[in-house]
């Protein structure tokens, strides 16, 4: 199959229906046009930028620059985790625990896949490492940050209660433990749905876009169950981690409640 | 006999507290926002503080946070509840406070959602009880009770100190209390806690 290569007219066909959306919603005073304008010209610049940059690195194969665009995407991931929480910790900490956490886990996870699972000769293959990784990262930040802001969120609420369960003579595994499992859970549901409902409700897009571009359906298809598998078991490992070392900062090494290093 | 010991106790700007409390009823008194809570608070590990708490003559700090809070029982001057049923807060089924507090049996089915700031108040007594704390630091206990239920929170107090020996520190506004039930009384005023003499 060839793939028909999209021309610059093309694209801007597409490019017209977003300005008609951005018209309308002028016309009905939703104070969205200039923010759909500019996040529609964020995306053109922002993916032609990294299609150059992919274009470079595929085409000499060098670990450190793999490398390289690695830290750069985990450090924006981590960023964009610390802004999507109401109540963070303050410091480092507000930056570096859910930057820790989706380093652990979508890192290991995506070299533990080059290297087992798909075999890439060298195992990190740029064609194959940086979307691997772009995935993995891009739904564990969704996954650590739904639990990070529940976990905090919860914790600033039920202040009283988590005390009274201290008084009481809990340690602070119990007595933080309904809000540290609701946590886990809801930055687990929106990847389990996603397995739950892929295929029936939604063709997944990576799937999609391979198909689009020629792959065979069946293949397409088997990549983008291992893809559903990692981002599950990465997300899921990310959010723990997150919530259990968070939760353990909220105390300190008296077993007290120190909400004040929220900020 | 316990005896809660506090070597240069401060929080916030309160001058630093020795004071010494052995099987008796202390009564600490002072307007609002004095720091009487917070000191209670404190003496529980919940808060930091400078100084020192002993319990019987054993350092807090060489204590396991957990096991210092279980002898030293701290009733705050609002019950929180976490589980539907009143009867999942409690570890043991059969609790000897709840008839002296007139309290059915069957009030370990009742809803959370469905008791009065006083039922909460007394059950959370019996809660608080029932782990059989070695020291007693109450909020304002009776504040939401009616006479009646006073009362039987003031005899049971008294029985359980002198029962098992336990030092009770008891924030109170009710001057007729006091007068009731007093062996000491402190005061908060102007960040000094000094002992009111009779």
């Amino acid at each position: 199959m060839n793939v028909i290569s999209l021309s610059p007219f093309d694209l801007s066909m597409a490019a017209l229906l977003v300005l008609l959306l951005a018209l309308l919603s002028l016309i009905l005073k939703l104070n969205l046009a200039s923010r759909i304008v500019i996040a529609a010209i964020r995306t053109v610049v922002q993916l032609l930028l990294i299609g150059l940059v992919l274009k470079a690195l595929f085409a000499q194969i060098s670990l450190l620059w793999v490398s390289a665009l690695s830290i750069v995407m985990l450090l924006i991931a981590g960023r964009e985790v610390m802004a999507r929480q109401q109540r963070r910790f303050g410091g480092l900490w507000g930056y570096g625990l859910g930057t820790l956490s989706m380093f652990v886990s979508s890192f290991t996870l995506t070299v533990y896949a080059l290297i087992v699972i798909v075999g890439t000769d060298p195992w990190y293959t740029p064609q194959y490492s940086i979307p691997l990784l772009g995935m993995m990262l891009g739904n564990t930040m969704t996954g650590v940050s739904l639990a990070l802001d529940n976990l905090t969120t919860s914790a600033w609420r039920q202040r009283e209660v988590i005390e009274a369960r201290l008084i009481l003579g809990q340690d602070w595994r119990t007595a933080i433990g309904d809000i540290t499992r609701d946590s886990v859970r809801i930055g687990m549901i929106p990847m389990i749905n996603a397995m739950a409902a892929a295929g029936i409700v939604s063709l997944p897009g990576m799937m999609t876009g391979q198909i689009l571009s020629g792959t065979e359906p069946m293949e397409a298809v088997k990549y983008q169950i291992l893809i559903m598998f990692l981002i599950t078991a990465g997300t899921g490992f990310a959010a723990m981690l997150a919530t259990w070392i968070g939760a353990r900062h909220l105390f300190d090494d008296r077993q007290r409640l120190r909400l004040e290093r929220l900020s | 006999m316990t005896t809660l010991r506090l070597q240069d106790f401060q929080i916030l700007s309160l001058k630093p507290l020795n004071i010494e409390v052995k099987d008796e009823i202390l009564f600490l008194s002072g307007p609002s926002g004095a720091g009487k809570s917070l000191l209670l608070r404190a003496i529980t590990d919940l808060i930091v503080h400078k100084g020192d708490a002993y319990l019987d003559e054993k350092n807090c700090n060489d204590i396991h946070p957990v096991q210092w809070r279980k002898w030293v029982g701290f009733l705050p001057a609002e019950s929180s509840w976490w589980m539907d049923k009143v009867g999942d807060h409690f570890s043991k089924k059969d609790n000897p406070y709840l008839a002296l507090l007139n309290l059915p049996d069957d009030c370990f089915s009742w809803d959370v959602s469905r008791c009065s700031t006083g039922e909460k108040q007394r059950l959370a007594i019996a809660r608080l009880l029932a782990l059989q704390p070695k020291v007693l630091l109450l909020d304002e206990p009776t504040a939401s009770l009616d006479p009646v239920s006073v009362m039987a929170v003031e005899s049971i107090i008294k029985n359980y100190s002198s029962e098992f020996n336990a030092p009770v520190i008891w924030v109170s506004h009710d001057k007729l209390q006091i007068k009731r039930l007093k062996q000491r009384e402190f005061e908060i005023n102007n960040n000094e806690i000094e002992e009111v003499v009779a």
